[in-house]
């Protein structure tokens, strides 16, 4: 019998794709049911200050308002605002799901109105008079530092929401011993995520079930679901949580947020379903930002480009109130600030400021990109300052493939790596040295050209779970069920909630390769807390590292007990029989049963299996014992326009190592979405407050976000170092992209004004600072 | 105000405000809802429909302004059953990841195979710059399109 070619590491095309090319997906917002109300938010136009008054007499007296609710009215009924990260004791702030006579941001949620549709809810929303006497604004989190800066919360002894220190004595060593020290400022900017479906909620509470539904655009169902428990005092067994087709989420569909709180409350007081669907403009002022970090940094370096010690302050902006994780994020940036590199020692200080703003939480990468930026920035200048090359100081300080695991200086276990395999392969596809010289062509012809080189890694897949705080409510561990129906075909359950990666597609290759069943015959349902076993969810690049290891634990319990049963059917000895090509047989050319005819014997069970339950099903999680770390070598070319500031990115290149890969094309998707958006980072996206906490970035008019014409065609390549944290040797890739382009850019354009004598360049490298920098170098000669 | 539209070939009736938009009024009172909202601004393009054969973003356009017009929606774009050449070049290069754009990127990129059969790779960007995607950095929407191109000249 002729083997069938696997499906694991093919460029299958996406199972999700029909519904969602002919516009027959569901998203929370085109859900309707009967009865349904419609939610609008009156939000603080203040930073801070005190609620005087709230006159809801004229919105309430419109025809089809139902319902307006203030803080007075859930006080004690649902809140706080969920967080799952601890804080140190005496700093637990309480966030309330309606502001309590207090606002803290502009956008912060102060009433509700209820009726019966949106059109009717946001007219009467303008009709609802709120007094606010407006107290003093601190927006900047370094002047926030200050003693005698605004308080966000008068209660606390100043506006740390909380710290994180290691002092290491070798770095004061080494320091002394060094050749040399760079010094930098870095400021990686406040973002938005920006998914294309903005936030949206339906809450449906059946008094006859006693049950609520509440459906969410959300990327970890089980822990909105966890959350709406607490925060509403109902049982989780009373809770349905859905996310159907999820447009997008980059990390700030991770927390569950004050709406989402709040209507089904709304839903049980009226007896009646209701929706709200966020405007952009909401998404922009309230959904989590992300990044917002000013870092100091200096490193040691030696003659020999070799980077022995980094000293890091990072002063991360927490916002008005600590969202879901948003405090944990800043903590992964000392974590992988020694990147891919043999930093002997780090010391640092990390802290988390609040200040008059909406709060940060994960956006892709998570931390991790500012630690690509700052290490990428201490490389190349100490490569500028000792005259080598950016490729070759980089080298000169790799982690030796021999070396591996590897644990760094705070304490990271890097898996597997061969960081000059991956650069020789970038180098040699980019020709960087034709490259340079065409640079040197073209600065002797009087253009900015730059090339710029970014090499990182990350930490994906997070855990163990012996790290999980008691306040989060889960492990770090994935959930996946397998039930084989008589038929032979199977429906594979997942505890990840994916939201554009492609998990149907690569979940059923994998089951259906093992099974040796077709693909059509493979379903992949998740999202749903009803139907899917007790999982965790989708972020920090887990979705096929931990949630498809537990698919491969799944699948090897269901063909296990499938063995049990061929062995008996086929009157051999459990250890004597194979299976391949969905067929178990006994070995040496004996009798062979096919998988199908296997499940049906499981559930017709004329022939029973002694010791065993009739069925074919299995549940599997997987419990990640380590993390893994993909890295990549990225390079770019870019020209400045001397006149107008205006960057081009001329190439683009990215070798990325993600260990083995089940579908090409669902990797090269990730990476080539990641590296734009990073791009959108790196020279475009600026969440901007004025000095008194106005968002002046506020549409997608203001925030500008990446558009085809601003690129080339992204060149990529792989390599593949495997990793046995999981028996997939995957390592994840999720957010490589939006982690090594905005340092590969800035690097490109510093090397484009370098020899202005241009050393620094801040993000976004948008056209008046390019040509602020120009002219400033220049001593204002145009 | 009373207003009679072809929507995908099929003459609709309805009575509606003045105010309500046509991305509204598609998706709540007609149900096709695979045309999507994004920034209601006409910004993202997540909302784009045909209206008597040009993409239009409904957003920013009344019901009441399409009477006695022809709006074609993702939903109309292809026979029953059948898939567009543009669906088809989406679904084989990965063109889409949470799918969230897809509609509107597909219908802004049918205004362009309509006008240019065979578009060059700068063509096809310009064509979609008033499309955000968030998700494919837009290379393999690119490919899509291309991709239907080439399907559609083969067609010929």
């Amino acid at each position: 019998m002729a083997t069938k070619p696997s499906l694991l590491g093919a460029r299958i095309k996406r199972r999700e794709d029909p519904r969602l090319i002919q516009g027959l997906a569901t998203y929370t917002d085109d859900l309707k049911l009967p009865r349904m109300l419609a939610a609008a938010f009156v939000r603080s136009q203040y930073a801070a200050g005190k609620i005087r008054r709230i006159d809801a007499t004229r919105a309430k007296a419109r025809p089809g308002v139902v319902a307006v609710y203030t803080f007075d009215d859930v006080r004690g009924e649902v809140g706080p605002t969920p967080c799952i990260i601890g804080l140190p004791e005496g700093r637990r702030i309480k966030h309330p799901i309606l502001a309590d006579g207090v606002v803290r941001y502009v956008g912060q949620p102060i009433v509700v109105v209820v009726a019966e549709d949106r059109y009717l809810a946001r007219d009467a929303a303008l009709d609802v008079e709120v007094d606010i006497e407006p107290g003093p604004v601190v927006v900047d989190p370094e002047a926030a530092l200050a003693p005698d800066a605004p308080r966000v919360y008068p209660e606390l002894p100043d506006n740390l929401c909380s710290t994180m220190a290691v002092q290491n004595p070798k770095v004061d060593q080494l320091f002394a011993a060094a050749d040399g020290v760079v010094k930098l400022r870095l400021v990686n900017q406040r973002v938005a995520a920006i998914p294309m479906e903005p936030r949206a909620v339906l809450a449906s509470w059946d008094e006859g079930q006693q049950r609520l539904t509440v459906w969410t655009s959300n990327q970890m169902p089980h822990g909105a679901k966890q959350q709406l428990a607490i925060c509403l005092g109902i049982p989780e067994l009373r809770i349905r949580v859905i996310a159907p087709e999820v447009g997008g989420a980059f990390g700030a569909k991770i927390p569950t947020y004050p709406e989402e709180c709040l209507l089904p409350w709304i839903s049980r007081r009226l007896r009646r379903p209701i929706k709200w669907a966020e405007t952009r403009t909401e998404n922009l002022l309230n959904t989590a930002h992300g990044r917002g970090h000013v870092e100091y940094v200096e490193a040691a370096y030696r003659e020999s480009g070799e980077v022995t010690a980094v000293k890091l302050k990072s002063i991360a902006e927490i916002g008005a109130y600590p969202s879901m994780v948003g405090p944990a994020v800043p903590s992964f940036t000392p974590l992988m600030v020694p990147g891919c590199y043999r930093v002997q020692a780090i010391s640092f200080e990390v802290l988390n400021v609040y200040t008059n703003t909406m709060a940060t939480d994960a956006y892709r990468g998570a931390g991790r990109p500012e630690a690509a930026y700052i290490i990428e920035r201490v490389m190349d200048a100490v490569g500028a300052a000792l005259g080598l090359d950016p490729t070759e100081v980089r080298r000169r300080n790799f982690i030796p493939p021999e070396a591996f695991p590897y644990t760094t200086a705070t304490g990271a276990v890097y898996d597997s790596a061969n960081y000059a395999a991956t650069l020789d392969r970038a180098l040699e596809l980019f020709d960087y040295a034709k490259a340079r010289r065409e640079q040197e062509a073209a600065r002797k012809a009087g253009r900015l050209v730059g090339i710029g080189v970014a090499m990182i890694t990350e930490i994906c897949g997070f855990g163990p779970s012996t790290h999980a705080d008691p306040v989060e409510r889960r492990g770090y561990w994935e959930s996946a069920e397998i039930r084989i129906e008589p038929t032979g075909n199977a429906v594979v359950m997942t505890g990840t909630s994916p939201h554009g990666q492609g998990q149907e597609t690569a979940f059923a290759q994998m089951v259906a390769d093992a099974l040796g069943i077709d693909l059509d015959d493979v379903i992949v349902l998740h999202g749903d807390t009803d139907v899917v076993t007790h999982g965790v969810g989708t972020f920090g690049s887990r979705g096929l590292i931990v949630g498809g290891t537990a698919v491969r634990m799944a699948l090897d319990k269901v063909i296990a007990k499938g063995r049990r049963i061929a062995a008996h059917l086929l009157e051999v000895h459990e250890r004597d029989v194979e299976f391949a090509d969905g067929t178990f047989a006994a070995v040496g050319g004996g009798p062979k049963i096919g998988f199908r005819k296997v499940a049906l014997a499981a559930h017709l069970w004329n022939r029973p299996v002694p010791g065993e339950e009739p069925g074919l099903e299995a549940v599997a999680r997987f419990e990640p014992s380590a993390t893994t770390f993909p890295f990549g070598a990225h390079l770019a070319q870019v020209e400045i326009d001397r006149e107008t500031g205006e960057l081009r990115i001329l190439r683009y290149l990215a070798v990325d190592d993600v260990g083995n890969v089940i579908n090409p094309l669902l990797v090269d998707g990730q990476r080539l979405g990641g590296i734009v958006q990073g791009a959108g980072q790196a020279l475009l996206e600026e969440i901007r407050y004025d000095e008194a906490g106005q968002l002046v970035t506020g549409t997608l008019a203001d925030y500008a976000v990446p558009r085809a014409p601003a690129f080339p065609r992204i060149e990529l390549d792989r390599t593949c170092t495997t990793t046995t944290v999981n028996p997939l040797g995957a390592k994840g890739v999720g957010e490589l992209g939006t982690i090594a382009s905005p340092p590969c850019l800035v690097s490109a354009a510093i090397d484009a004004l370098r020899p202005l004598g241009v050393t620094h360049l801040d993000m976004p490298l948008k056209p008046e600072r390019l040509w602020a920098a120009i002219q400033g170098a220049q001593g204002g000669r145009s | 105000m009373k207003i009679a539209v072809t929507v995908n070939g099929e003459r609709r009736e309805s009575d509606v405000p003045p105010r309500l938009l046509l991305v509204h009024w598609l998706r709540e009172e007609l149900g096709l809802t695979g045309t999507h909202i994004g920034c209601e601004t006409t910004v993202c393009g997540a909302c784009t429909v045909h209206v008597d054969g040009r993409a239009v973003k409904s957003c920013t356009m009344f019901a009441v302004q399409a009477d006695g017009r022809e709006v074609t929606t993702i939903e109309g774009l292809a026979p029953a059953g059948k898939l567009h050449p543009l669906q088809t070049g989406f679904w084989e290069e990965h063109g889409l990841q949470c799918g969230y754009c897809t509609p509107g990127m597909i219908m802004a990129a049918a205004q362009l195979l309509a006008d240019r059969p065979n578009p060059s790779e700068a063509e096809i960007r310009h064509a979609i710059e008033g499309n955000i995607c968030r998700c494919t950095g837009y290379q393999q929407i690119v490919d899509a399109i291309r991709h239907a191109a080439r399907l559609a000249q083969e067609k010929r």
